[in-house]
């Protein structure tokens, strides 16, 4: 059936191009039968090399003496594939493979044309053939080669099933009916760019892409093995969907994923995306032995990220050098070295703890987090100097009052007095104020009498600065037993007369007399003050925050008031200075107990330590930016705590050693030791700066001189957009895989995407405004009798949709679909006691009983052992290893899926109840209605007859048994529409299964 | 409820008669195609020599049974019980949870007797499969590669230990077919009791690379027999006929002006799913069953019982279903193997025979293979410390299994483990091996039937693999 045809299919393109050639070229015609039937024992695998022969390389042939070039009789290898004596003919019989005589004919014709070798088409690097620039190039490669096969291509398809198309292929999704119709009529020349351009911005557009890439890299919500236990993993699905939609480049997404733990700093996300190396398999089961396992884990590693970025089957080296390939087993374990850095366990313990996480938020915290980031970031920049990472940490704090007690500096006052001018302050013939070494002022008392009030006044010149903060700082004397200070006030001199507005105080240490609140001090009222006596330790500090940041110019001047009005008795600063910072985090100047319990850091003492605990509680809490902040950081925790984790990449300082393991075998440890190095035959990559590491990997993957990565990408690409990849083999575009049907094009597109900066959309947009996708899918006799297998792409690909796109279209068409992006997995209905056989633990699978019901299907919970029966059936893969490629298999189960899975029943109830609803009043609206929904045109007549006569015969049904409708109708959790009769609602009902399981409704035209 | 004759939908003939009015060569192919569908073979040219089965039962019995106390006897076990396991055996072997364990020979908790006219030298455990011990034969002399449950029923299943190949029952699907025309050509049934039940992945039935209509079908015990057999809520038969049948024609009518080549497979499917949904019901209704029947099995059927799905698995086994296998989870015996193992083996052991017996009566015995066979087997050494709770831990190298049916040598036994039981070293028969074997009963030489995948062509044996002549009759 289907492989038979496609071989025929193939074998009959080659026939027909070789046809148009006489020349034999050894990529195309050649290497396809010496790989096939001599590289096993003639090849790269030097234990499995027979009589010493290689036929992969010319030389090693040529030395051998069995090609003789020019002259096939001569040479041995076509003696001996000839030979009539089948003991003597190879390949030998015992390896069942025979060359046909049209093979024999070209091996001959080869050795008689030169015997010339080409190295493997795919480890060349790729050039771009001579074609118009943009989408123009692909129709020129493509027609170019249409032509040279006297094809002649088919028309463009009609405007609704592009609209179909379109929309399918960017969104997975259906289109919007009324979208269909104004493109239909849409004559505007760049209408179809408009529509491409609207779903290429669709935020779906990033879920379509993800569908195929979580296949790749084998993304699953459970560890797979025994008890296949869920982990938490789900926001690397996420990543891949912003990444898609933020149109991230590929090579970023590749650093990011094989490395985003190796950023010099990483943000949250880039942790996220190396979860990537997370992605394989593990265990947790009590006899597993770990040794065993962290093997399976570096194979599978290997496995992956050789057939994901390389397209190359590397994971047959684990065992030997590569038949057919030139990677040895040393490249593969060399492989497996990059990996051998990340922290984890052969088995997991018990209780299921899968290794280092980062947390994630949930989707709808995202956004209020983001905000309060926002506003953090901008109360610390208003604050200029830099803050704690965390204000919560004591030991942050601690670490930043350190750095930070350099930052405040003494303000040398040039100008310094006491004022009289006011009548209530006339003392100043009682003292002098005198400055002293290191800024200090002095209350110098000129007799025996005691001045009871004062005003002093100091100015200072400024430079080009910012102070954020002043502080006062208090020394006692002798002179005085207690210190009363009614108002601090500040101005800058200079632009203008300028009062500077100063923040909430603090003082150090916090002692506070009764009835004495430092915040009077810039109450404006001298009748109230900050008082406090001289007991105990020496000095007082008051801390006065700015407002904002005063930005000062070089010759303005800051003028300081301090005014002191005791009420009773005599209580004058007597000896002070002032100091400023520029410092975000003001509240500690110089001096006094906390400074020294500061310094202390390693030897503070216990009494120290609690008076640095005191002061981060009251500090942090006593400044109103800080006040914010806390209050935004217990927002966010509560955020925090709701998230989920992630399991992330995490580099361990000494990597697990890696040998090679003969014959795999992990018991086995006399190979030698490798390092981490890419396969010799592409590389080397310089180990000047040390060991590799898994960046140096990824920068190799995406670097211009890696010849597979690009093509393998634009190849996949291409098979999403067009059905088939050029070289149609999408898991291996080695000596095994297939020549690429069009190497040009191929080529130009790998090009094309490395110099556009692996911009991904750039090249889906560039491919989609081509006239070759816009074809449609239907052949021509011609192309059908020639080309049965579309391999020139003379038509559009017939394509059923993904597994996951046939419930998101039911779901979309009904109506029923939530299209919210991202979050935790989801959990659709499933058929009850289907994880019956899964143990430790015990599980019963709780369907979603709310929206999350009818989520899109990429966010189902993907249970590698047991994957949901639905999806299962229309071929999603387990995701246990790498899927580059889905069957697409058309099956008995499908039809049951379609026919009888609850999801589908309830969307047909609620399409039917929107076509009753939206269709108008007869039965013919309706059924049009449901069509253009449905199918994104409208019905003919002879499909609309056969649906009233369904309609009718349902109708005749309900109306016999009414309980029947009601049984029906109750299927589901989403509320039964109101307003129609229920026999009404059933038959339609009955309609729109019809229509869920056409053919039609899971095809891509 | 309707049958077959009165169904509203058209017969494939009457499509097949349509189809080859006007809709030219192509639309014929297809359908031509389409003819082949589901439970067909996907090659030409198997079998490619003599078959002598049509049918495989195997019995897996999941968890590892203790071959030390059914099928091996070692007296030297018994003579050194609680001595040290000597090192010259365990040096170097992969151990599961024995791991850093002190490790001591364990005497064979249960006694063994001889069986039948051939003297099958088997455990007292079995009294009904000792009843049928001439027509079986005893493998002596197993061993697989791998050494914890998941990736050792991967390996008995696929012959490898990645996920991603093919099961044995999708290669014998691929390679030949199927004789059911309305059930899967592949049902697996499972059931448990007697130990703890270790997790069984739907990995073991998958189809891997191989098209996903080779892939098994798991018959649920409870519930619906099969996932989304049956019709929504409130729908007839008939009723659910006329959407098929609307389906079917609505589909007729696009594939006159479309060339797509699936539509008329997806035509054939839904008829296919339509008689599932008659047939698969009416499998599971043990109701014409005869009393002496259902007493043979000691089962009313229906139950989820292993000797219910032995009943199922001849029912299945007469409608033509090539692949049957029946899981029973309840043989890992890490502990108690004193007072688990007679548990373990009162699930299994009526039902197992019972099984042979009537297909023996019922003249299928000679065309079905039936295979009886754990993952691995277990250790020589105990596990545990407490001496009334003693078990044995996951052995991979010498472990006994047995087969009965069309081609198979009965009253016999092959090959043996060494004094202690530990390694097989007579006659060894490697996983790859009963492939071969298994392969060859259905006429297929088990190196010609590959499928290409990832550049190169595999097949279930990987490149290994010897069909073990000495056990065919």
């Amino acid at each position: 059936m289907k492989i038979a045809l496609a071989v025929a299919v193939a074998a009959s393109l080659a026939g027909g191009i070789l046809q148009g050639a006489d020349r034999v070229e050894f990529n195309r015609d050649v290497r396809p039968i010496l790989s096939e039937n001599c590289f096993a024992c003639h090849g790269p695998d030097a234990n499995a090399r027979q009589a010493g022969l290689r036929l992969d390389r010319r030389d090693d042939a040529l030395a051998r003496g069995v090609i003789q070039p020019g002259d096939a009789a001569a040479s041995k290898l076509v003696q001996r594939v000839t030979h009539s004596n089948p003991l003597l003919a190879m390949p030998p019989q015992m390896t069942d493979k025979v060359l046909t005589d049209s093979q024999k004919r070209i091996l001959s014709a080869w050795v008689e044309q030169g015997a010339e070798y080409q190295e493997h088409w795919a480890y060349l690097k790729p050039r771009r053939p001579d074609a118009p620039a943009g989408p123009a190039a692909i129709d020129f490669l493509v027609g170019r080669q249409l032509a040279a096969n006297h094809l002649q291509p088919v028309a463009e398809a009609d405007r609704r099933t592009l609209a179909r198309r379109l929309s399918f292929d960017l969104t997975g999704l259906p289109p919007d009916p009324a979208v269909v119709e104004a493109f239909a009529k849409d004559r505007r020349p760049d209408s179809y760019e408009r529509l491409l351009e609207t779903l290429l911005d669709s935020p779906h557009f990033g879920e379509r892409m993800a569908v195929h890439w979580l296949d790749l890299v084998r993304y699953a919500d459970t560890v797979g093995y025994h008890g296949d236990v869920p982990v938490n993993i789900y926001p690397f699905r996420d990543y891949v969907v912003r990444a898609f939609n933020e149109n991230k480049p590929f090579d970023d997404m590749t650093r990011e994923q094989l490395a985003g733990d190796l950023f010099a700093e990483p943000s949250p996300w880039q942790l996220v995306a190396s979860g990537y190396n997370r992605l394989s398999r593990m265990t947790n089961e009590g006899g597993a032995q770990a040794a065993e396992y962290l093997t399976k884990y570096a194979t599978d590693r290997v496995r992956n990220v050789s057939t994901v970025w390389l397209g190359s089957t590397l994971g047959c080296a684990e065992c030997h050098d590569h038949k057919f390939d030139p990677f040895l087993a040393q490249d593969f374990y060399s492989m497996a070295a990059f990996f051998a850095d990340i922290e984890e366990q052969g088995v997991f313990s018990g209780n299921a703890k899968w290794g280092a996480n980062v947390r994630v938020l949930a989707p709808r915290d995202r956004e209020p987090a983001a905000a309060i980031d926002r506003r953090v970031a901008e109360l610390r920049k208003r604050g200029q100097g830099k803050l704690p990472a965390r204000p919560d940490s004591l030991a942050d704090f601690s670490a930043y009052l350190r750095d930070d007690l350099v930052r405040w500096r003494v303000l040398e006052a040039d100008r310094v007095w006491s004022d009289c001018e006011h009548p209530d302050f006339n003392q100043c013939e009682r003292f002098e104020l005198q400055q002293e070494r290191d800024a200090l002022v002095r209350v110098a008392l000129t007799g025996e009498e005691k001045p009871r009030e004062a005003i002093y006044r100091l100015e200072t010149e400024l430079g080009d600065g910012v102070i954020n903060a002043l502080a006062l700082e208090l020394f006692p004397t002798a002179d005085f037993d207690s210190f009363y200070v009614s108002e601090f006030e500040v101005r800058l001199l200079g632009r203008q007369d300028w009062p500077v507005r100063l923040a909430m105080p603090t003082l150090l240490p916090d002692r506070e007399e009764p009835g004495s609140m430092l915040r009077d001090t810039l109450d404006g009222n001298y009748q109230t003050g900050w008082h406090g006596n001289w007991e105990g330790d020496g000095t007082r500090v008051a801390v006065f925050g700015l407002e904002s940041p005063l930005r000062s110019r070089a010759g303005e001047r800051l003028q300081v008031t301090l005014i002191s009005n005791p009420r009773s008795g005599t209580s004058l600063p007597a000896r002070f200075r002032l100091l400023a910072t520029d410092s975000a985090f003001p509240e500690l100047p110089a001096g006094g107990a906390l400074r020294e319990a500061v310094l202390a850091d390693g030897t503070r003492t216990p009494e120290q330590a609690e008076a640095l605990r005191e002061a981060f509680d009251r500090i942090v809490a006593g400044n109103a930016n800080w006040r914010e902040i806390r209050a935004l950081q217990r927002r966010k925790k509560v955020l925090l705590d709701r998230a989920y984790e992630s399991l992330v990449a995490k580099a361990v300082a000494e990597p697990r050693t890696v040998r090679v393991l003969p014959r795999g075998n992990w018991m086995d440890e006399s190979g030698p030791e490798v390092e981490p190095q890419v396969p010799q035959f592409l590389g080397p990559v310089s180990t000047a700066g040390g060991r590799l590491t898994r960046l140096d990997l990824a920068d190799w993957l995406v670097s211009p001189d890696n010849p597979l990565t690009a093509r393998v990408f634009v190849n996949r690409l291409w098979r999403i957009f067009f059905g088939t990849g050029l070289s149609k083999v999408l898991d291996d575009i080695g000596s095994q895989g297939e020549l690429p049907v069009n190497q040009e094009l191929l080529d130009w597109l790998a090009v094309e995407f490395m110099e556009s900066g692996w911009n991904i959309r750039h090249v889906v947009r560039t491919m989609l405004l081509t006239e070759t996708y816009r074809r449609s899918s239907e052949p021509s006799e011609d192309l059908l009798a020639k080309d049965p297998s579309n391999r020139l792409h003379g038509r559009q690909a017939m394509a059923r949709l993904d597994a996951e796109f046939v419930r998101d279209n039911a779901l979309a068409v009904s109506g029923l679909l939530n299209r919210t992006l991202g979050g935790p997995s989801v959990k659709p209905y499933q058929p009850p006691r289907y994880y019956e056989e899964l143990n430790f633990p015990k599980r019963v699978y709780e369907a979603d009983l709310d929206a999350n019901q009818f989520r899109r299907g990429l966010y189902t919970h993907w249970q590698r052992q047991y994957l949901h029966p639905s999806l299962m059936a229309f071929d999603a893969p387990a995701r246990e290893e790498c899927a580059a490629e889905r069957a697409v298999s058309n099956t008995p189960l499908q039809s049951l899926v379609l026919l009888n899975d609850p999801s589908y029943v309830e969307a047909a109830r609620s399409f039917a109840a929107r076509i009753l609803r939206e269709a108008g009043k007869s039965d013919r609206r309706r059924v049009d209605f449901a069509f253009r929904e449905a199918f994104a045109r409208p019905a003919l007549p002879e499909e609309r007859q056969v649906v009233l006569g369904l309609l009718n015969r349902q109708r005749r049904h309900f109306a016999a048994e009414p309980d029947r409708a009601e049984q029906l109708l109750a299927t589901g959790i989403s509320a039964l529409p109101s307003g129609f009769g229920l026999t009404e609602l059933a038959s339609w009902t009955g309609v729109a299964r019809a229509l869920f399981n056409k053919h039609e409704f899971l095809m891509r035209y | 409820m309707n049958n077959l004759t009165t169904d509203p939908l058209p017969t494939r003939r009457a499509f097949l008669g349509r189809a080859s009015m006007g809709f030219g060569p192509i639309a014929l192919a297809s359908l031509l195609q389409s003819d082949l569908l589901g439970v067909q073979p996907a090659v030409d040219g198997f079998p490619n020599a003599p078959a002598t089965v049509k049918r495989i039962i195997f019995l897996c019995m999941a968890g590892g049974p203790a071959h030390l106390e059914l099928l091996d006897h070692k007296p030297e076990l018994e003579k050194r019980d609680g001595e040290p396991m000597p090192e010259s055996f365990t040096k170097g072997q992969q151990i599961a949870q024995l791991q850093g364990k002190q490790l001591r020979i364990l005497a064979p908790q249960h006694p063994f007797k001889r069986y039948g006219q051939s003297g099958q030298h088997m455990t007292s455990l079995l009294p009904h499969i000792g009843s049928i011990a001439d027509d079986i034969c005893i493998v002596r002399s197993m061993q697989t590669e791998q050494i914890n449950h998941d990736t050792a029923h991967t390996f008995m299943n696929s012959g490898f230990r990645l996920p991603g190949r093919p099961s044995m029952g999708s290669w014998l699907l691929y390679g030949l077919g199927s004789e059911s025309e309305d059930l899967p050509g592949f049902v697996v049934l499972t059931s448990e009791g007697g130990s703890q039940s270790q997790p069984i992945a739907a990995r073991q039935w998958s189809s891997g690379f191989l098209p996903s209509v080779y892939q098994g079908v798991k018959l649920n015990s409870a519930g619906e027999p099969v996932n989304y057999v049956r019709n929504p809520t409130g729908i007839s038969r008939a009723m659910q006929g006329d959407v098929i049948n609307a389906v079917s024609e609505l589909n007729e009518l696009q594939r006159s002006w479309t060339r797509d080549p699936e539509i008329a497979t997806r035509i054939a499917q839904y008829e296919l799913a339509f008689r599932m949904q008659m047939s698969v019901p009416e499998l599971v209704d043990f109701s014409n069953e005869p009393e002496h029947v259902l007493e043979l099995y000691g089962t009313r059927g229906g139950d989820g019982t292993f000797a219910a799905n032995c009943l199922l698995a001849r029912r299945l086994a007469e409608r033509g279903v090539r692949f049957i296998q029946l899981y029973h989870r309840g043989w890992d015996h890490h502990n108690s193997i004193k007072d688990g193992l007679p548990v373990s083996c009162g699930y299994v052991d009526q039902g197992t025979a019972a099984l042979v017996k009537d297909l023996k009566r019922r003249g299928m015995f000679e065309d079905t293979l039936i295979v009886w066979c754990g993952e691995f087997g277990r250790t020589p050494m105990s596990q545990g410390s407490n001496p009334a709770l003693l078990g044995r831990d996951h052995h991979i190298k010498g472990f006994s299994m047995w087969m009965a049916g069309g081609g198979i040598k009965g009253g016999h036994s092959h090959g043996a483990t060494d004094e202690l039981g530990y390694n097989a070293v007579e006659d060894v028969v490697h996983v790859h091996d009963l492939h071969a074997t298994i392969l060859h009963l259905f006429g297929i030489d088990h190196t010609r039937l590959t499928y290409r995948f990832q550049g190169r062509n595999f097949r279930l044996t990987d490149v290994h693999g010897t069909v073990v002549r000495d056990i065919l009759a």
